[in-house]
């Protein structure tokens, strides 16, 4: 199939960025979404013109690198998947896509599609583990029981991948699925319950210090996360967080 | 030609380990204060050796080429990792890991190096779960256990097909915690091009920040390598995109041995590939051969005509099937090792059985298992057995919760439901075994210079068992490394601070200037990928699954050829300056072309087939791989100039706590 690609092209952070026009031919909707920018990226190599760039290392879903907007959505217009993941067969011949970065003040624009999201790693420097030493010398890993149901659902929260399409699919810019992701794991987990109180407290401290927005509940992060973290692990952070605060 | 000394202690192998922890040299806690430290790599490796040399007291300087530590290539490992826990009372035991690793690895590894490994394994798990790591749990609250190839017990533990994700998230957050304190210093975004040598030891590196381009000089008392492996040679492969081997390649220019570069790990079940455009090949986990079975059709007809789309492969017939790992390897059947199942994928479709429209496929099976669940289920639920529809849901249930992600991973890419259709799998390029030539302390040759995790060749010899490397990347991180590279240190208490101004910090530097240089203004017509998907082609047809003599002496011209057409005519856009993928990827690829002639060049030599590197001279009548004794040594090169002339050293193996066998599934 042929498309017309729309993407945004930006030098590097201080310089303004604009939407540049490519027209791509023969895409086989047996590509993935990434393979189709490595063929307009050898074309444009090709020419003599510099390549789209744009973060990605897996491309199987799992290390949360690639991230950009298609068509307005986060990862694409799949559910469920990262735009590593997105297939070119979700689109036909003739169609137009649009392709642009996260858009969030925490998340500065690098060069063309990739932005900066080391604000992510702060938040969990600030709070998100467990304070035990890794000398081995703990106790054996069956000593204490955990019920099945927890541990499913702490495992859950730990899927996210820190791709940060939460971030960028809500209207505040809010990290509360990424942060409550992390605060929920621990909280599930006997492990974690030591250090609840502080760890709730100072992770939120750190987002609210990198400038990502409140949450007003608008489920727009749960909707675009590829891997379906669920809003309820918003709700049990804030209940966490009230209890921090009685306590703090 | 040397004979290399690999510094294992004396003494019975199991307690080599425990008197070698006690008799090495300490530093004090005060003294560790002053010691600085650099680890290049985040994954299980170098993310757990980072966090616990920080925890330890040393000032750590972490790097890694992608944007945070959390997305290291370690990420994506799925199936699961062992430990000799006997939780399942299966007979399992510190022994039982260490002889099954050694025979996995075809006799090709060092017994106190894998004993080591075994010791710790049981360490590992009960740290994960501290740090509150999300391991399957059975309905008790116990954790649960799944098997893996090349074994008969079960050992392996897991999170769903995410274990990698969970274990490097797990050493990402000891990370953060260091990091938090101010103990480790991390630097995402940066790529290590040369180690720098001062008096003959390690005593830093030069990075390029990915992002502004500059050329950065880190000194340390120590470098630590966890930069993964170099199966990326291939051009495709299951390596995630950036994987490369430039830092252990820098490495072996600057005196380290590189060990066994030919012993590359080929695993049965990947997607297979689907046309030019592919980037990369996605793995389906080996956990998936617990409950998958591997067949083609027994005739040539119902494969052609599999082929053509006229046969369903839900409509063959069981008897018109044939189960080829059942039927050869009845003791381990679907699970045999990783080398053993990929050359029998490779013999059914090189036959003409193949599946797919390449010809290069075979099937994994899942119908059997839904079946047997789905009754078993029906059975405790209190339901009628025989209702195929109920059985085959709550079958399919189970499935799900077993190996879900994967299940959808293949729908997204393959287009067809696994549930109702048997999945297509093809052998692709994995892990490599070789690496830095370590000692038993993990030091390369190259005194400071340590290597751990995929980096170095220590404990899988010519095959990997699987759940086996994230063992050894978290043993060497967590429990061996942060020890013996304090016996190395106590000799650095009174050194202070390595300065980064001395004439060998200037002269690296100017080196990686002028490599970087030389990419750019080389404006040639021909993009990195090009010679990239080149070479992988040469290494996949002539040092893949099959090696022959003739194959391999051309395959060392040919790359010659494609490393010389490289430095003529690669082009590569835009400025050393600023990011610049391109030109990243040009020096990754300028190395897998130095790296790949070495291969071949060590595939020759071995005169034998052992695990993962087979050769068509060596094989018994059954086509099984035939080792020689006079091969029972581990090959480390030294670089002279060029792969060609390299240096052939020796460590002789040497087997006192096990017998060498044959090396039999059946
Ligand atoms: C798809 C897949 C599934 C797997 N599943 C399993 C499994 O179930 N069980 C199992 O035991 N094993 C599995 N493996 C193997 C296992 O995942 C790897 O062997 C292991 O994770 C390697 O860890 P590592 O820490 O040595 O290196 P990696 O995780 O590869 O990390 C390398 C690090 O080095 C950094 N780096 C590399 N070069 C440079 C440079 N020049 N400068 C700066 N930084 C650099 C990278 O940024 C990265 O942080 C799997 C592998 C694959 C591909
Ligand atoms: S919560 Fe979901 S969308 Fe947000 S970072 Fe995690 S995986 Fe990505
Ligand atoms: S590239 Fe890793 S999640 Fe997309």
């Amino acid at each position: 199939m042929n498309l017309t690609l729309k993407i945004w092209r930006q030098k590097n952070a201080s310089e303004k960025g604009k939407m540049v026009t490519y027209d791509i031919k023969e895409v086989s909707p047996d590509m993935s979404f990434l393979e189709m920018l490595d063929v307009l990226n050898q074309d444009l190599i090709e020419k003599e013109q510099e390549p789209v760039a744009f973060d990605h290392d897996c491309r199987e879903g799992i290390c949360g690198s690639c991230s950009m907007f298609v068509n307005g959505r986060a990862h694409g217009p799949d559910s469920r998947i990262t735009v590593c993941q997105l297939h070119m067969r979700s689109f036909k011949d003739g169609d137009t896509i649009h392709i642009e970065p996260w858009r969030a003040t925490a998340f500065p624009v690098i060069k063309d599609l990739i932005v900066d999201r080391s604000s992510f790693d702060r938040i969990q420097q600030a709070g998100g583990f467990i304070s035990v030493n890794t000398s081995g010398n703990t106790i054996d890993a069956n000593a204490i029981p955990i019920d099945k149901h927890d541990a499913d659902k702490a495992f859950d929260a730990a899927t996210c991948i820190g791709c940060g399409a939460c971030v960028a699919s809500c209207k505040n810019s809010s990290a509360m699925l990424f942060v409550a992701a992390k605060v929920s794991q621990y909280a599930l987990l006997p492990q974690g319950k030591v250090e609840a109180t502080d760890r709730v407290l100072n992770m939120v401290k750190q987002m609210d210090a990198e400038g990502f927005g409140n949450c007003t509940n608008t489920g727009a992060c749960e909707v675009e996360c590829p891997k379906g973290i669920s809003l309820e692990n918003i709700a049990r952070m804030n209940r966490e967080y009230l209890a921090a605060s009685f306590k703090g | 030609m040397s004979i290399l000394d690999s510094k294992v202690p004396e003494g019975p192998l199991a307690e080599k380990w425990k008197n070698h922890k006690s008799n090495i040299n300490l530093v004090s806690p005060a003294n560790k204060r002053n010691i600085d430290i650099i680890v290049v790599g985040t994954g299980l490796a170098g993310g757990s050796a980072a966090a616990t040399l920080a925890e330890l007291g040393y000032n750590v300087k972490a790097f890694c080429f992608q944007d945070s530590a959390r997305r290291a290539h370690s990420i994506a490992a799925q199936g699961g990792i062992n430990a000799a826990k006997n939780y399942q009372g299966d007979g399992d035991s510190t022994y039982r890991l260490f002889y099954d690793t050694v025979k996995g690895g075809d006799y090709r590894s060092r017994e106190s190096n894998v004993h080591r490994l075994a010791e710790v394994s049981t360490n590992i798990i009960d740290q994960c779960v501290a740090q509150g790591v999300p391991f399957a749990r059975e309905y008790g609250g116990l954790l649960d256990n799944r098997s893996f190839g090349g074994v008969l017990v079960s050992r392996t533990f897991y999170a769903k097909g995410q274990t990698g994700q969970q274990l490097l998230l797990g050493a990402y957050s000891a990370m953060n915690r260091q990091i938090g304190r101010g103990k480790i210093k991390m630097y995402a975004r940066h790529e290590m091009l040369d180690v720098v040598i001062v008096d003959g030891k390690a005593r830093g590196i030069i990075a390029r920040n990915l992002v502004t381009g500059e050329i950065e000089r880190h000194s340390a008392h120590a470098v630590v390598l966890g930069t993964g492996g170099y199966g990326n040679a291939f051009y495709l492969s299951t390596y995630a995109m950036g994987s490369n081997v430039t830092a252990a390649w820098k490495a072996h220019k600057r005196g380290a041995f590189f060990a066994n570069p030919c012993f590359t790990q080929i695993h049965p079940t990947c997607i297979p590939v689907s046309g030019d455009h592919q980037s990369k090949l996605t793995l389906m986990s080996e956990s998936l051969r617990n409950d998958g079975r591997i067949w083609v059709p027994k005739t040539m007809e119902d494969a052609k005509a599999i082929r053509e789309g006229k046969l369903k492969p839900v409509d063959l017939p069981e008897d018109k099937r044939d189960y080829y790992l059942e039927r050869r390897y009845p003791a381990f059947g679907n699970l045999v090792p990783r080398d053993v199942a990929s050359r029998a994928a490779k013999e059914r479709c090189d036959s003409g059985y193949g599946v797919n429209k390449t010809g290069e496929a075979v099937f994994l099976d899942f119908a059997a298992a839904i079946q047997r669940y789905g009754k078993e289920q029906a059975h405790v639920k209190g339901l009628d057995e025989n209702d195929l529809t109920l059985v085959t849901k709550l079958g399919k249930e189970v499935v799900a919760s077993k190996y879900g992600n994967l299940f959808q991973m293949y729908e997204k890419i393959v287009d067809q439901n696994p549930y109702e259709t048997p999945m297509m799998i093809y052998p692709a390029v994995h892990y490599t075994m070789g690496g830095l030539w370590v000692d038993y302390n993990l030091m390369t040759t190259v005194p400071g210079l340590y290597a751990i995790g995929e980096a170095n060749f220590s404990d899988h010899g010519a095959n990997r068992l699987g759940a086996s490397a994230l063992m050894q990347g978290l043993a060497d991180g967590y429990f061996v490394l942060p020890y013996t590279i304090g016996d190395y240190l106590s000799n650095d208490i009174r050194t202070g601070k390595i300065p980064t101004d001395s004439p060998e910090f200037e002269a690296s530097e100017t080196y990686v200037r002028e490599n970087l240089n030389k990419l750019i203004n080389n404006k040639g017509t021909k993009s990195v990928d090009y010679f990239h998907k080149k070479l992988g082609k040469i290494m996949w047809n002539k040092c893949g699954m099959a090696r022959n003599r003739a194959h391999l002496q051309e395959a060392i011209e040919e790359i010659k050829q494609v490393r010389e057409e490289f430095w003529k005519d690669v082009f590569v856009p835009g400025a050393e300056n600023e990011y610049n993928e391109e030109l990243a990827k040009a020096g990754r690829v300028a190395d897998f072309l130095e790296l790949g002639e070495l291969f071949a060049k060590d595939a020759l030599e071995r005169e034998e087939s052992c695990g993962g590197h087979f050769r068509e001279e060596h094989q018994t009548e059954n086509g099984e791989a035939l080792r020689r004794p006079e091969y029972q040594y581990v090959s480390a090169w030294e670089y002279k100039g060029q792969p060609s002339q390299a240096i052939h050293h020796k460590e002789d193996l040497v087997y006192e706590n096990i017998e060498v066998k044959e090396r039999s599934y059946k």
